[in-house]
Order: structure tokens, then sequence, then C-alpha cells
């Protein structure tokens, strides 16, 4: 069952009342970012998202890229819906208006993504790999190559690609063997083998920009030796266009189980003409700016494919007469009853429904700090927003992405049959989610990054960022007594957390297994905690005005979530606290030849 | 050449719309508003005259509670280059709406006045022609295809037989048809820029209108659930239930 609105009054709700979306036009360049623009904006780009990309979809998941001698053609009315995204000034939203951007905070554009990957992950990959070489080149750049690729990139007129995935190595990018060698002009000739290069080769620009990772003549080994080059497939020419074709061509596209529509290609460079950009053998980090930006928006992905399982399972419930309700008829005049009568339907959409929700409540607080992070005139506060916003990077990442792929599963789950055949498009949500948890680092390289970087990072003072303000509101709420079903179960779920943080520090302190083993229990624990915080503190709100006024159903179906996610979705912290306290050894015993 | 757009916030054509449980209207509390389609349809025209060098100014004129301003917004974003609402918490039917609509043609003097053919949310296919009738001016109604001949406008309309094409002198009113064109979608730039385009706020007295609703509406009722259909043995069976109970033939 296709069916997807965007999910406008939720974004109200996170945005201007759960959190005051609103503080960042006092911030200096978001002036423009009032609620009111806000709310403007992402209403127009729901009816961007719902009317022209959501269409294309199912037909894209059918049709796939083609390729043929090097070149590669998206799916049928892809160029189409490109233009029409391009020309909307989409793909400009979070960009500096000195390169033609909107300048637009990156809150706004995290919902916009959301409602983009909901309606056609496949085709949001496109303008989101050209944003993250966007961001790349703004912050690590030379003035001239900003000057010839930002308002091409901000414009959509050129597209952009991270380079990084060799045949042998991922993961480990120290591994990287693509060379680069000096050509004496300044330039760089490149040479090597690019796999799993997102929007590599496409026919919806003029022009592609690749930023890749490759070793100059004199590295060091490993990741010390890695630097970073623009490479683009047409040259830039004089006049700003395009000039001679370079030596970097597509070999052949993936065929994968999910996002056909996106055109995932092996890119050969053959001396290809490239560009160093940043300092030589700092490549790595200059890469990192683009991957923490990257791994927060395959969360969103993650969070907008929930979203629209979610959407078409509620629909199905509510519309599929199937048998009759366990007590009897409730709904005596039909035929039978819809099945969202049944309780195991319901723990399912109740599932999604508490889950994805605390999770965008989770995007808006990470998306304010991170715009907080860049733009704040006091260097404390941007400090201990970029504090926050590392420390939950890994955790949207991976646990977004965890709940779209649950979600898309419980789609399929709910429609029974008809979930599992391709028509109802709920199947293609399942194939197109199962990437999020692998791409941009698998989720057990997020959770390495939590339990191993992030929380001992600064002696801790990460974590704090968190955990002060949750047992901040903890303390505040505790004489509210209509508060107590929601703050109580927070308050256990919060302690746990931090025994099990306290376990991680000393037993990982003396073997690093049991850091490892604990880390993806951990992460899930730490998301559930988060989600509770979040759930707590709607239901401080809802409480106020679920009696009374136009919207209370609204909010009485918010504090009814909010007891749902207590009740039946937290108490897994206990089990999590329990398995993360047996250790590494259960896990390690095994002799590796016995498997 | 100015022209003037009326446009009016209606329920969203995607929402299901309820009868309040009181019978005296729709639901309309926590719904999604939006403007109504066909107005949007005359924004769009508008606009294409002004890229196409015909019009000079577009005022986008919306009549209702505060919250009209957002509508008045999708216009300016769509292109409009600015607003007027006059503002009123009152129901106002289609001939208030004319009378206003009137009061403020007086103000701007347009040359031609756009409009929906229909608002979806009443259907009444009135205001448009009451409006003309008002302002002693030509109209031309259910629009398929506008075209500005000097002082002359010529209109396609959509009649039950096929299609009409009148001659119309401006000053005159044009209802727009589904046909028309496909709006637009606001760029995100134009977007940004309806937020510093103005929007004048009126008010029905200042008008000097009187808006009393000069209809009562006494109750709201959903159609009925449609019947089960019948299978017939024959076509003589069929001819017999349509001639005698459908009596439609």
């Amino acid at each position: 069952m296709t069916t997807y609105k965007a999910p406008l009054r939720e974004y109200r709700f996170v945005l201007s009342e759960l959190f005051d979306v609103g503080s960042l036009a006092q911030l200096p360049g978001y002036t423009e970012a009032t609620p009111d623009t806000i709310e403007a904006i992402l209403e127009e780009a729901g009816k961007l998202c719902e009317e022209v990309l959501f269409p294309l979809n199912r037909s894209g998941d059918e049709e796939g890229c083609h390729y043929e001698n090097g070149v590669v053609r998206t799916p049928a009315g892809f160029k189409e819906a490109y233009r029409a995204f391009r020309e909307g000034g989409w793909t400009s939203l979070a960009c500096d208006p000195e390169w033609g951007g909107q300048g637009l905070p990156h809150t706004l554009a995290f919902f916009v993504e959301e409602m983009v990957c909901s309606t056609n992950m496949s085709f949001g990959m496109y303008p989101g790999l050209s944003h993250g070489a966007y961001r790349a080149l703004s912050m690590h750049g030379t003035e001239a190559q900003k000057k010839t690729y930002l308002p091409k990139l901000a414009d959509g007129t050129w597209s952009g690609t991270m380079c990084l995935t060799e045949p042998h190595c991922g993961t480990d990018l120290g591994q990287i063997r693509t060379k680069a060698i000096p050509a004496g002009d300044g330039k760089y000739r490149i040479t090597g083998t690019k796999i799993f290069i997102s929007a590599g080769e496409h026919d919806l620009t003029d022009n592609i920009v690749h930023l890749v990772l490759a070793r100059l003549p004199d590295a060091p080994e490993g990741t010390r030796g890695i630097s970073l080059f623009v490479v683009p497939k047409f040259l830039p020419g004089p006049d700003g266009g395009i000039g001679a074709r370079n030596g970097v061509r597509c070999g052949s596209i993936e065929h994968k189980m999910g996002i056909k529509a996106s055109a995932t290609c092996v890119m050969n460079f053959d001396e290809a003409e490239g560009e160093l950009v940043g300092a030589p053998h700092k490549g790595m980090r200059a890469m990192f700016t683009m991957m923490n930006a990257a791994r927060l928006g395959v969360g969103v992905q993650g969070l907008g494919l929930a979203e629209t399982a979610y959407q078409g399972a509620r629909a199905y419930a509510a519309e599929r007469l199937q048998g009759r309700a366990l007590k009897g008829p409730a709904y005596p005049e039909k035929p039978a009853d819809p099945i969202i009568v049944h309780p195991d339907v319901r723990r399912m959409l109740l599932t999604m429904k508490a889950t994805i929700e605390a999770a965008r409540a989770l995007a808006a607080w990470t998306a304010i700090e991170l715009d907080v992070s860049e733009k704040h005139p006091d260097p404390e506060r941007r400090q201990e927003a970029e504090d926050l916003v590392a420390l939950l990077t890994p955790i949207v990442k991976a646990w977004f992405t965890d709940v779209g792929f649950a979600a898309a599963n419980l789609g399929v789950q709910i429609m029974g049959g008809h979930g599992y055949i391709r028509e109802h498009g709920m199947e293609q949500l399942v194939r197109d989610a199962r990437i999020t948890q692998l791409y941009e680092g698998t989720n057990g390289i997020q959770a390495l990054d939590l339990v191993g970087r992030k929380l001992p990072m600064h002696m801790g003072r990460l974590l704090r960022r968190f955990f002060h303000p949750v047992s901040g509101f903890i303390e505040e709420q505790a004489a509210d007594q209509t508060m107590a079903e929601f703050v109580l179960p927070l308050a256990k779920a919060f302690g746990k957390l931090q025994q099990a943080t306290a376990h991680i520090a000393q037993a990982g302190l003396k073997d690093p297994d049991e850091a490892g083993a604990a880390a993806a229990d951990y992460l899930k624990m730490f998301a559930l905690t988060a989600s509770a915080y979040m759930w707590a503190k709607t239901a401080k709100i809802a409480l106020a005005k679920s009696e009374a006024g136009e919207d209370a159903g609204f909010y009485r179906a918010k504090l009814a979530t909010a007891r749902f996610f207590m009740a039946r979705l937290l108490p897994e912290t206990s089990s999590l606290l329990t398995v993360i306290a047996s250790g590494a050894k259960p896990v390690m015993a095994l002799e590796a030849e016995a498997f | 050449m100015k022209l003037l757009v009326a446009v009016k916030r209606v329920v969203d054509f995607n929402v299901k719309v309820r009868v309040k449980a009181d019978k005296s209207g729709v639901e309309t509390a926590n719904v999604k508003m939006s403007m109504n389609p066909f107005d949007e349809i005359a924004v769009e025209e508008a606009v294409r005259m002004k890229e196409a060098g015909v019009a000079s100014e577009i005022v986008a004129v919306s009549l209702g509670v505060a919250q009209c301003q957002e509508t008045i917004r999708t216009a300016l974003a769509m292109g409009a280059d600015r607003g007027i609402l006059v503002q009123t918490d009152a129901e106002l039917q289609p001939l208030a709406v004319a009378k206003l609509l009137k009061a403020v043609i007086e103000k701007e003097q347009p040359k031609l006045v756009i409009l929906g053919k229909q608002a979806i949310d009443d259907d009444c296919n009135q205001t448009g022609q009451m409006l003309a009738a008002l302002l002693g001016w030509a109209q031309g109604t259910f629009a398929s295809k506008v075209k500005v001949e000097g002082e002359q406008l010529l209109v396609t309309r959509e009649v039950d037989g096929g299609l009409e094409t009148v001659r119309l002198k401006l000053p005159a009113v044009v209802t727009t048809d589904l046909r028309l064109n496909e709006p637009r979608y606001a760029s995100l730039p134009n977007i940004m820029k309806a937020k510093k385009k103005p929007i004048d706020t009126l008010t029905p007295e200042a008008l000097g209108v009187d808006v009393t609703p000069r209809l009562v509406t006494l109750k709201v009722e959903e159609p009925p659930k449609r019947q089960a259909g019948k299978k017939v043995g024959s076509v003589q069976e069929l001819l017999d239930k349509l001639r005698n109970e459908a009596r439609v033939i």
C-alpha cells in the first residue's frame, strides 16, 4: 500500500514545541529562518516529494539504472524530477549564499531530507552526495577550487561523489592503493580503481565532481598517508563551463538488493587530472568532516523509510477487513473487522510509531545543536553543541537505520503476503533500508565509534553533554506527580545506562574486546534511553494540552504512544544491561576454527 | 496591466472531510488547509502573463480569518507581487465575497481579475459571476485558455458541448477551469522572497461592506452510503429497471 503524506504536524511538534527552532533565527546568518518560513518551506518540499518523487519510487526500483559503454542512464522520469528539484532551488538549501545557496539551517535540511528519503531514497542519493562534496570543498578547498566548484554544486548543475572504497578495502581505508603522481604543474595524475561509488556516473548533471582519496608517492603507510583530491569528470573550462573529458570512467554498475535507481559505480581513474584538496596526507581528516555529516544523513534516510513503512502499514491495517476482534465484532456492520483491532497488529504499529517519533525528536535535537555548533557566537556554547553532535552521530546513524529496517519489516508483517509482493511497495522499503545499516560505516563500526572513541574522548566530556540534561530533567520533574509514570522508567533506564557505561569504561580499559563485545548492545541501550528522554519531554508538553483544545487528540496520541514506549520497549534496557555485564567471554571463547 | 487574483483558504484536497457532530458544517479544526486548487490555477495564469510581459503587477487577495495570510504567502511564493487580506472571522458567502472584492478592486483598479471557477469546499461557483455583474464588467468563466489581444481578451471556455471562445473587452473577470494550466511548485528562493513581500490588511467595515449571510445553513450531512448493486439477468430486465426503478430512460 503505497501512500505518503509529509508529516508536517510532527515536524511542527518537534521543531517548535519540543525544541525551539525559533532560536535558530537568533544566530548570525540564520535570521531568515523564522519558524513560519521553515514551516512554509517544509510544506512546499513535502508537496514536491509527494507529487514528483514518490510516483517514481517503485518505477525506479523496477527499472533500475542502465549501463552501456561507460554511460549510465537513470530510470525513466528521474531526469525530469531532478530538473524540477534543481530548478526549485532545493539543492542549494543549506549552501552558503556566497556560492548561490539559500543559507538555511541544517535543521531544515534534515527534515527536507527525511521527506526525500521517505518518497524516493534512490533519488535522494544524487543531491545527497553532491552536498557532501560541497561541504568537503567548502571546508578544505582553495579559493580557486571553491569558485570553480561550489556554485555548480550548489545550483545542482554539477553533482558530486565521495570516492573512498577500493576492491580490497572499505572500512580500513589505510590500505588504499590509488596513486596520485605530481604532474609538475601543481596538478596530479590519479590512477586506481574505486568501487561502490554512489552517483559515480549518471545522466542527471552536466558534470560530476569526484572527491578521491589517494596516496602521494612519498606517503607514509596507513591512514596517515592519504590525501584528498578533486577529480572532475570534465575539466572545468575557462568560461566556468565544462572543458576536456578527464580520465575517469565508469567500468560497471552494481546489481544490488535495493536502492536500484541509485547508480552504484565502479570508477576507473586512469591518469585522471586532479587537484589536491587540503594539505598532503591529511585527506582522512578532510574526508571525516564529510563523513560525519553523511552519517547523520544516513540516519535520516532510516527515519524517512520508517515513516513511509508506518504510513503504509497504518493505512492497510485500518482498511484490511479480516476476521473479527478477539472480544467479538468491533464493527458489526462490516463483513469483518479491520485488522487494527488486533493486539498484535497494534503492537507492531505502535512499535513503529514510538520508535519513529522518538527518533524524529532526537533528529531535531541533533540538528539544532549542529546549527548551534557552527553559528553560535559563544565559543563555549559551540563546543558544547559540537560535543553532543559528536556523541549522538553514531547513535543517529546506527539506531535510526535499525529503526528503518525494523519498521519496514514490521510493515511487511502487518500486510502479510501483500507486503511480500512487489505491487504494494512495502518489500522495496525493506530492501532499500538494508543498505543504510551498511554504508558510511556499518552499524557495528558506529557502535565501536561510540564506545571506543566518543565515550573516552576528553575524559568523558561528550557523555556529560547528554547525561547532564537527562539527570537535570529527571530532577526537575521529580515533584510533578503526573509525570511520574514517564520519569520513573526513564530514571531507571538512565541508571542502567550509567552502570553499563561504568562497566565498559573499567572492563574495556583492561581488555578492548570487552568494550567491543558490549558495543552494539550499549548503543541500543543508549538509543532506547535517549528515546525515553524524548518521550518524557514529549509527555510533559502533551499532558498540558491533551485535555481541551482543537488539537487535544494529537496530544492524547502522544501520551498513549509514550506510555507504550515506557511499558513495552524501554524494558529491553534491563536485558541489555544483563547481556553487557556478561562480558566478552561468551563471545570470544569459541576458537575461530570451530565456527 | 495590473492583475488581481483571488485566493481562498480551503480544507486541503487530500483531507478526508468529516461532518461536525452537531451537523452545523464540516470539521475544520486540526485539519490541513491549503489554497483552493482552482485558485492555484488562477495564480499560475497570472504569473505566466507577467512572465510573458503582458502583466506588470499581480495582487493576491484573500478574505477570511488571519491564517488566510498563509494562503496569500503561497501565492506570493508562486510569483504574485503583493497581497491584501480582508480579515474577518465572519462566515463569508459568495455575495459578500463578491462585494468585498468589488471594494478592493475599486481601490486597486486592476484591468483583469482572475478567480478559480469554484472553491472545493462549498462548490458554489458563483463569486466570479456575481463580481462581474456587480462591477458591470465582461466575464469569461470556465476558462481553459486566455489570450490578451490589445484591449481585448480571448477566452476559451469549457462548455457542455465542447469549447467556446469569447472575446471580452477589458477590464474583465475570468474564472479558471482545470485545464487552463498546471500550477508550478514554488521554488525555495521564491518562498524566501515571498516573506519580504508586503501584505496589507483591511476589514469589511473599512471597506464599507455588509457581509451578513443571506443564506442559512440548516444542516450538513454526509452523502448516503452507496447501496449494493443488483445483478440483472437480461437486457430486458435492465431496461425495465432503468425505466421503472431508476426512471432514467
